[in-house]
């Protein structure tokens, strides 16, 4: 029998930092978006104050296209439910940890383009997730 | 300033528990340190520094130090998870080459079996404040699903299989079975290995290290006492340490800080891994020990799985003896922590104490390393080379 992701699974609270508030604020409106450095132009994951590869603080938020492919993965098989756990490379270019959701467990693979949704912590605060793209 | 021949290891004490709901942590601290006291043939106030790292009770060194009431005249509590006793070896090397320390005590212990922790399998979030946290907690990140997305990635990559995987756990239970303290000592084949449930793929229940109550000590110290005691000397050549993360999102699980650590380790040894004659290789996971002997050198990246095949890491079959004691795979993983472990298995096999059964004859240079934390997020990694004179 192929195992399918059960939503939702209950997603622990755990605490904000000032520096997710941007991240938060446009998750609520439904979008997703990701900081790019002014500076040196790159995008990082995840998120800082200070760009992790040039230290500077000129930090902008900016939307994403949400889509990616999977880098890595493992279903975690030992937890009741089951959960897929990833690494997701974004379009922009960051890779960046998330539960693959929504999917048959047995589908999954590295390379597979996944889109992002968002899923509510317990705090509710907005996580971003992914799914196989159509 | 090098370290190489400024210290040596002149006790080395792998507390004989793997069970221990009768004793204290601090306990368990201090049994080690008079056990490897014991062995080097010092006295408690022989010691001048201590190391100790986060498994430490209460305020580490100050909680320790009162315990066992000790003058130390040098202190150091660097954590970098189970890779931390092996950089403090390296760490206790330089305090003696810079003369603010003359016997420097290290310890670990712990009693996570007994005490019923879910090592592997259960997130648990760290400190509040912890940069991570909110970005990958929500997802349930534990330690075998990182190490899970590491092994899934190297199979990608490089065609690495769970049969490749499995013979690192039946060479660590050919050595496991002449070691009476180890907890597992049936020696298993890989189609066990493969049989044993998945607990998150491609890791199966025999891929992963055991949850052991327990604990070690080790004595290190400048040549000249070390040459007045009755033990053989065991000197240290050369240490690197590092640790990786994510690299701001320029992920890359193919490769661990072993790569970074282990040729600092090497240049300041100026030995090369062709010359390494036993290796204790940190090996939470299956995954662990086959990143890390690409990455120290023993073999080229991408051929992990074929270099470990076939017996190739059983002392007296393959080239390449690792793990003589069992590992903590099959013999002990003190306080989910195993790099003290794995230097005194390198002690034991260059004084020639180790089980007859897999003694490397005429070992005269081991190479000791750990992975401390995540191999899936951000780890330590440190890489100590040792010898006999």
């Amino acid at each position: 029998m192929t195992e399918t992701h059960q939503t939702p699974r209950a997603i622990a609270a755990t605490l904000r930092q000032p520096e997710s508030a941007a991240f938060q604020q446009a998750a609520t409106q439904g979008q997703f978006s990701i900081p790019r450095c002014q500076h040196c132009g790159q995008t990082h994951w995840y998120p800082r104050a200070l760009c992790p590869f040039c230290f500077s603080p000129d930090i902008q938020w900016e939307s994403a296209t949400g889509l990616g492919t999977i880098y890595s993965y493992t279903v975690m098989r030992r937890a009741k439910p089951a959960y897929a756990i990833a690494y997701v490379q974004l379009e922009e270019g960051p890779i960046m940890m998330t539960n693959i959701v929504q999917c048959h467990f047995d589908e999954l693979h590295i390379g597979m383009p996944v889109k992002v949704g968002f899923e509510l912590a317990a705090n509710d605060t907005w996580v971003p997730v992914f799914s196989p793209a159509p | 300033m090098s370290i190489k021949d400024k210290a040596c290891i002149v006790g080395a004490y792998e507390h004989p528990t793997r069970y221990a709901p009768d004793k204290s942590v601090a306990q368990l601290h201090a049994e080690c340190a008079a056990g490897a006291l014991a062995d080097a043939g010092l006295d408690k106030d022989d010691i001048d520094g201590y190391f100790c790292a986060g498994d430490a009770p209460g305020l580490g060194p100050m909680s320790m130090v009162d315990y066992m009431n000790l003058r130390v005249t040098h202190v150091d509590s660097t954590d970098i998870g189970g890779s931390s006793y092996v950089a403090l070896v390296a760490h206790a090397a330089q305090a003696i080459a810079a003369g603010k320390c003359n016997v420097a005590l290290i310890t670990l212990a712990g009693k996570p079996r007994s005490s019923g922790m879910a090592t592997g399998t259960a997130p648990r979030p760290g400190n509040p404040d912890q940069p991570d946290l909110e970005w990958e907690f929500p997802y349930a990140p534990a330690t075998v699903n990182m190490y899970a997305m590491a092994a899934m990635r190297h199979m990608y990559e490089f065609g690495t299989t769970s049969e490749q995987l499995a013979w690192i756990k039946v060479a660590a239970s050919h050595h496991a079975q002449h070691n009476p303290h180890a907890m597992l000592r049936d020696v298993v084949t890989v189609e066990q290995v493969l049989g044993s449930p998945v607990v998150a793929d491609p890791l199966h229940r025999l891929d992963c290290c055991v949850i052991s109550d327990g604990g070690g000590a080790l004595l290190v110290t400048r040549p000249e006492i070390a040459k007045s005691l009755k033990r053989p000397v065991v000197r240290v050549l050369g240490a690197g340490e590092a640790v990786k993360g994510q690299l701001g999102g320029k992920v890359d699980l193919t490769y661990s800080g072993a790569a970074w650590s282990g040729p600092l380790a090497f240049k300041e040894a100026g030995v090369t891994p062709e010359s390494i004659q036993y290796a204790s290789i940190y090996d939470s996971f299956t995954i662990t020990v086959l990143m890390q002997l690409e990455d120290l050198g023993f073999c080229k990246k991408g051929e992990g799985g074929r270099f470990v095949m076939d017996g190739n890491l059983i002392s007296g079959v393959g080239k390449l003896p690792f793990n003589t004691d069992g590992g903590g795979l099959c013999n002990n993983h003190p306080a989910n922590r195993g790099g003290i472990t794995k230097v005194i298995e390198a002690v034991r096999q260059l004084r020639g104490e180790a089980h007859p059964a897999v003694q490397v004859p005429g070992c005269a240079l081991a190479l000791a390393h750990g992975t401390g934390g995540s191999l899936g997020t951000r780890h330590g990694s440190a890489t100590l080379i040792l010898e006999r004179t």
